[in-house]
């Protein structure tokens, strides 16, 4: 299979969700490639060739040729790699796969944010109400043990931010978001999610996510 | 029997990026005039049904169901309607560039057009510049070809041409002229409207700029 895939290589930094869609959406495809760690703080010059645009990670570069932006990457290993389908086969399904992307990250990371890292407290009290509002529309559409059905799929890639992420967030914020009396479909989902093989081992360790949003959440009120 | 229902707006580029992609795979469909899109309150009970989350146009209605997104709908026709000629390319990086595109072209333009029409001074200078710089990117993915694609009209340009109808607007508000600044894609433009599926989707651009006048005084915007 290697032979066939030509050379791969992926930007990234450890801790990053955006970065994780990839690295899950390619390992579920058993497609080999080459991570290399950036300092955003000091970003190489190959990734500022690569993604001149926005100058982020995830970039994934497929025979010298550059992507950016997690959800078209995600596209793109979905249509270059057949076997393991990430959307689902008819227009209509993956019209609305796309459509909870897209959601989720127009609308649910955003207010998230918000709730999270707002200087001002009457902003992340909003951003509260309406990540509460943004996540009851996911709950709604859950309607198996994943996004996916019985396999997880692109959707549930592109949620992975708030099975994982989300709640280090709310401990290192201390507050409450996803809590299973309100959203009992998600919560179970999320552990679902986290706890899928291949997930399990792509994903950052905990301890140092905490730690780094626990500085962040302390810069935030320190400065008011 | 197919039913094909397009909720849109006049002025909305969104919607006729989907008007075009219906006409080029030669669906018939039925397009239904939203009153206003600006207030809730004013906007269809088909609408607020079909696209419950945001409320916005375009929104198509095929067989009952509904399809939100332009991007997402333009994708979702293609496939549908797959034995007429493809909108988008069969290349999976020229897809992912045309999507990438797209997206960045959404966030851009929405910002800085809007602050072209509705600020003034330093704030819409920056907004002209960005703007110019952004066509300019444009350009040089365009480079020699007739089209995004290459020598077929396809998604990337159905997906930028609509925004032309906003150029006479954005000039005489703006004070400058995109053909002085980016005649490779005025050359683009003129050759899309070539095209009956753009010409006869885009509105007049005079009619657009008295709708941008009315809307600054509708919402108090000098």
């Amino acid at each position: 299979m290697a032979e066939n895939n030509g050379e791969i290589k992926l930007f990234g930094v450890l801790g990053s969700p955006f970065v994780r869609r990839v690295q899950i959406a390619l390992k579920l495809k058993g497609v080999e490639y080459t991570y290399v760690e950036e300092d955003l703080k000091n970003k190489s010059d190959l990734l500022l060739k690569y993604n001149p645009v926005h100058k982020k990670v995830p970039v994934l570069v497929h025979n010298g040729k550059p992507l950016a932006e997690s959800l078209v990457i995600l596209e793109y290993i979905d249509e270059t790699w057949g076997n393991h389908p990430l959307l689902p086969q008819q227009p209509y399904e993956r019209a609305l796969a796309r459509f909870w992307s897209r959601f989720i990250d127009d609308k649910c990371l955003p207010a998230i944010s918000k709730a999270a890292w707002n200087v001002e407290k009457e902003e992340r009290e909003k951003g509260i109400e309406e990540s509460s509002e943004a996540i009851q529309f996911l709950e709604n559409e859950l309607k198996h043990k994943f996004f996916g059905g019985e396999n997880i799929g692109f959707v549930d890639i592109v949620a992975g931010f708030l099975a994982f992420w989300l709640p280090v967030i709310e401990e290192a914020s201390g507050f409450t978001l996803l809590s299973s009396e309100k959203f009992p479909k998600l919560h179970k989902w999320s552990e679902e999610f986290i706890n899928h093989p291949v997930v399990k081992e792509n994903l950052p360790p905990r301890e140092r996510l905490l730690g780094f949003f626990k500085a962040r959440h302390a810069s935030i009120t320190a400065s008011k | 029997m197919e039913e094909v229902v397009l909720l849109g707006f006049w002025t909305s580029p969104y919607v006729m990026r989907v008007k075009i992609a219906l006409l080029e795979k030669g669906v018939e469909f039925e397009y239904k005039e939203e009153k206003d899109i600006f207030e809730d309150e004013n906007k269809s009970e088909l609408l607020l049904k079909s696209n419950p989350i945001h409320k916005k146009v375009p929104t198509l209605i095929h067989n009952g169901r509904p399809i939100c997104e332009s991007l997402i709908i333009l994708e979702y026709i293609d496939e549908v309607w797959k034995q007429q000629k493809q909108l988008f390319s069969h290349d999976p990086y020229h897809r992912a560039k045309a999507r990438f595109l797209i997206d960045l072209f959404d966030n851009k333009v929405g910002d800085c057009g809007r602050r072209m029409w509705a600020s003034k001074g330093e704030d819409q200078e920056a907004a002209k510049r960005e703007f110019v710089e952004f066509l300019k990117l444009l350009e040089n993915e365009l480079g020699d070809k007739p089209y995004f694609a290459g020598d077929y009209f396809g998604l990337l340009d159905i997906a930028l041409i609509p925004i032309t109808c906003r150029f006479y607007t954005y000039e005489t508000l703006g004070k400058f002229s995109v053909e002085n600044e980016c005649p490779r894609f005025m050359a683009w433009v003129r050759r899309c409207n070539q095209r009956e599926s753009v010409s006869k989707t885009l509105p007049d651009p005079f009619k657009v700029f008295d709708f941008v006048l009315e809307i600054k005084k509708r919402f108090s915007i000098e």
